[in-house]
């Protein structure tokens, strides 16, 4: 029982050493590196694929928003608001989800018996950055009026903001929602003037 | 494209990708612990860390260097993040003294469970420095532990059984680095971030703010899949864009998830000198794997029928397929990581998940851990079988005995123990009633999930169980400490007990362990043992929600 106990002490004090070692490699030498190549290769994807506005950021492409106003498409509803300083789905099942679903649907005036699965649902992150073409389309006659545009012309630009799935099979066809917003705000500015 | 073409030719790339890999990489880890000579860098660290890597260790000692190891590393966790506030890099992250002791504990025993959501809980300081590093090194201790239990039985003589220190080193810079550091740039290049930057809130089109996260995420998140880890860098783990922002990195996260695992039989086939053994667990696992996955995709594809189309916890990006497939994974290994909430899923889907907790993770199970807990479900399979048709019970020709089949049937007893005394007094006494957000059977089902997440050292959880409070905190530290280190010890004790014995001749006698019959046994003593080990209690969970 003492020789376990001593060399249980010994072996400690090579695992401190040990610890505090592989601290200098993993946690610092194995992240730098990492860091370096983002520099060198992937300096966009590493800040986070931010997108500026007239030379201020606005967000970020992976990262969805909270959209208010009628001219504006709009994402899923979010358990965290879209708040970015929190991350998180609802959790709710069963009746509770339910209820849920028919407040969400009330609040964004939807028909829960017809409107698009990702309309009423909220994602797991809280910030998913994408809807359903299905969703998309079905806020074109709102945004357009809203907008003063014709309805085909909004339509026509969700139908060229849809991405099918990657490579052809990975994932669901999407749209994004901060990509389709700037290229609604582009046109407003092109009719505008 | 349909769903159904998309979800099925996602799995078929996944398992093609695993199936050209799991050959050189097993081989190539079979060589790493059998290799006599050591790398410079090897050499060096050993030098630091002052072990000579010459000398041999008795399982005792192995046990005791895997748990001074892991106790240093619980108590130097523990410390920096209750002293994050004046380390570097700060930012006003915080957690009381409970969560941090969870919280230590949970990243050593490889279960990386979180009670605390990781944009205010942690610093990037603590993130880098502390829990990466324990995501590189809990697996490379489930790991040595393997290799260990895989010499007591190839050898045929002595008492040692490898050095821990020097299996841990070997482990961690000829396969877990390397690995890691490819799968950091894919993930990189992919559009996971890697910056110092701190939150900065910016002003959205629609004149909303929005804070920005920054952090070292693509290295994190590279070591977080491959050592089947799963502790998020944020609260929504996986799920969250700046982790997996589409569908090329939830492919490469769950390969990452499954690949150690899935070439480990490889290697213990390749070390034991008969391939035909590895072929026999990777068959165990690949069939449970797939079963699981079956039962999960089903469940969930039946559930998006309707009006919600099951999207609820889900993200647009992947859909209902890739998200069954990583909940499977994700609890079929020791990971844990989540790219959708399982809470939310259908009753058997969520159900699903915490069953293949419930097996004990052997399909394909941790980095390590799922290689050991195999070949202890392979002795309980070799003893039942024996005890059938009247054959000595003998794996490799070595023969399971008394003191064997003890070690065996506590490994085995471990996990449900914890699993079921603290559901049961938490439910009962009642102590986590209060903290459920579901009532009824779903809620019986967070609770049971949490401690089976934790005994199993998984960490995904049925995240509306608020698990941040000193009472669940300490009690799911224990379910992760003892749920960790009892097997480990009593599965060193096992490779000792089997390495002092000589390796018996093949006779008529011999129940083969390497035939399709063999993996049908081996799946069924597996899905029994936790079947009736569990069905009471899933009974009045998943079951009973199912059914109403």
């Amino acid at each position: 029982m003492t020789s376990t106990l001593s060399s249980f002490v010994k072996q400690s004090w090579a695992g401190l050493r040990a610890m505090l070692v592989l601290t200098v490699l993993l946690g610092v030498l194995y992240p730098a590196v990492v860091w370096g190549v983002g520099q060198a290769v992937a300096r966009d994807q590493a800040a986070g694929s931010l997108v500026s506005v007239d030379g201020s950021v606005v967000g970020s492409y992976l990262v969805g928003q909270q959209w208010t106003g009628a001219q504006w498409f709009w994402g899923r509803p979010s358990a965290s608001g879209y708040a970015g300083d929190t991350s998180g789905g609802s959790n709710l099942s069963g009746t509770a989800l339910t209820d849920e679903v028919a407040r969400r649907a009330s609040t964004a005036r939807l028909d829960p018996a017809t409107a698009p699965a990702d309309a009423l649902t909220a994602s797991g992150s809280g910030l998913d950055p994408h809807v359903s073409q299905a969703y998309a389309v079905s806020q074109v006659p709102r945004v357009a009026a809203a907008r003063g545009l014709a309805e085909s012309q909004v339509a026509a630009l969700v139908d060229a903001h849809v991405q099918g799935r990657v490579a052809g099979f990975l994932g669901q066809p999407r749209v994004n929602v901060l990509e389709l917003n700037l290229a609604l705000a582009a046109l407003s500015g092109r009719s505008a003037g | 494209m349909s769903d159904t073409v998309s979800g099925l030719l996602t799995i078929a790339v996944l398992v093609a990708a695993l199936a050209a890999v799991h050959v050189p990489l097993g081989s190539w880890m079979a060589k790493v612990f059998t290799d006599t000579r050591h790398w410079r860098v090897e050499r060096l660290v050993y030098r630091l860390v002052r072990v000579d890597p010459a000398s041999e260790q008795r399982w005792v000692t192995y046990a005791v260097a895997v748990l001074a190891f892991s106790v240093v590393g619980i108590v130097l966790l523990f410390l920096l993040i209750v002293f994050q506030s004046v380390l570097p890099l700060a930012r006003g992250a915080s957690m009381n003294v409970d969560t941090a002791v969870n919280t230590a504990v949970s990243f050593v025993t490889n279960t990386n469970w979180q009670s605390y959501a990781g944009e205010a809980g942690t610093s990037p300081f603590v993130q880098t420095v502390g829990l990466t590093v324990q995501n590189f090194v809990s697996p490379a201790v489930g790991l040595a532990v393997a290799i260990a239990l895989v010499r007591g039985l190839a050898r045929s003589s002595g008492t040692d059984l490898g050095n821990f220190w020097v299996d841990l080193v070997r482990g961690l810079f000829r396969v877990i680095v390397p690995l890691a550091l490819v799968g950091a740039v894919v993930l990189l290049l992919g559009g996971v971030i890697q910056n110092l930057t701190a939150p900065t809130t910016v002003t959205t089109l629609s004149g909303g703010h929005q804070v920005l996260q920054g952090g070292l995420v693509a290295s994190q998140e590279a070591i977080k899949e491959l050592g089947t880890n799963g502790g998020g860098y944020f609260n929504a783990n996986s799920a969250h864009p700046f982790e997996n922002p589409n569908a090329v990195t939830n492919l490469v996260e769950v390969f990452l998830l499954l690949v150690i695992p899935f070439s480990l039989p490889r290697t213990y086939g390749v070390m034991v000198g008969d391939r035909r053994q590895g072929w026999t667990v990777l068959g165990f696992m690949a069939s449970l794997w797939a079963l699981m996955l079956t039962a999960v995709t089903w469940s969930e594809v039946h559930a998006a029928a309707g009006p919600l189309g099951a999207l609820e916890g889900k993200e647009v990006r992947f859909g209902v397929w890739p998200s069954a497939l990583f909940a499977t994974s994700t609890t079929a290994t020791s990971t844990g990581a989540v790219n959708s909430m399982h809470e939310s899923f259908s009753a058997l889907g969520g159900g699903g998940a915490l069953f293949s907790m419930m097996l004990g993770e052997l399909s394909p199970g941790g980095v390590g851990t799922g290689l050991y807990s195999a070949l202890v479900v392979a002795i309980l399979t070799v003893f039942i079988a024996g005890l059938m048709v009247g054959r000595t019970p003998e794996l490799l020709g070595k023969q399971i005995g008394r003191r064997e089949i003890t070690l065996t049937a506590l490994t085995v007893l471990v996990m449900p123990l914890l699993v079921l005394v603290f559901t049961g007094i938490g439910i009962v006494a009642p102590l986590v009633t209060s903290q459920m957000l579901a009532t009824g059977p779903h809620g019986l089902t967070e609770v049971m999930y949490a401690y089976t997440s934790a005994a199993n050292n998984n960490g995904s959880a049925f995240a509306g169980f608020s698990a941040d409070t000193p009472y669940t905190n300490l009690t799911l530290a224990l379910c992760m400490f003892v749920g960790r280190f009892a097997p480990i010890v009593l599965v060193l004790a096992l490779a000792g007990s089997l390495v002092a014995q000589r390796r018996r001749p093949v006779t008529a006698g011999t129940l083969p362990t390497h035939s399709p019959t063999f993996v049908g046994l081996f799946v069924g003593v597996a899905v029994v043992v936790g079947g009736l080990t569990f069905f009471p209690a899933l009974a009045l969970g998943p079951l009973a929600e199912a059914l109403s």
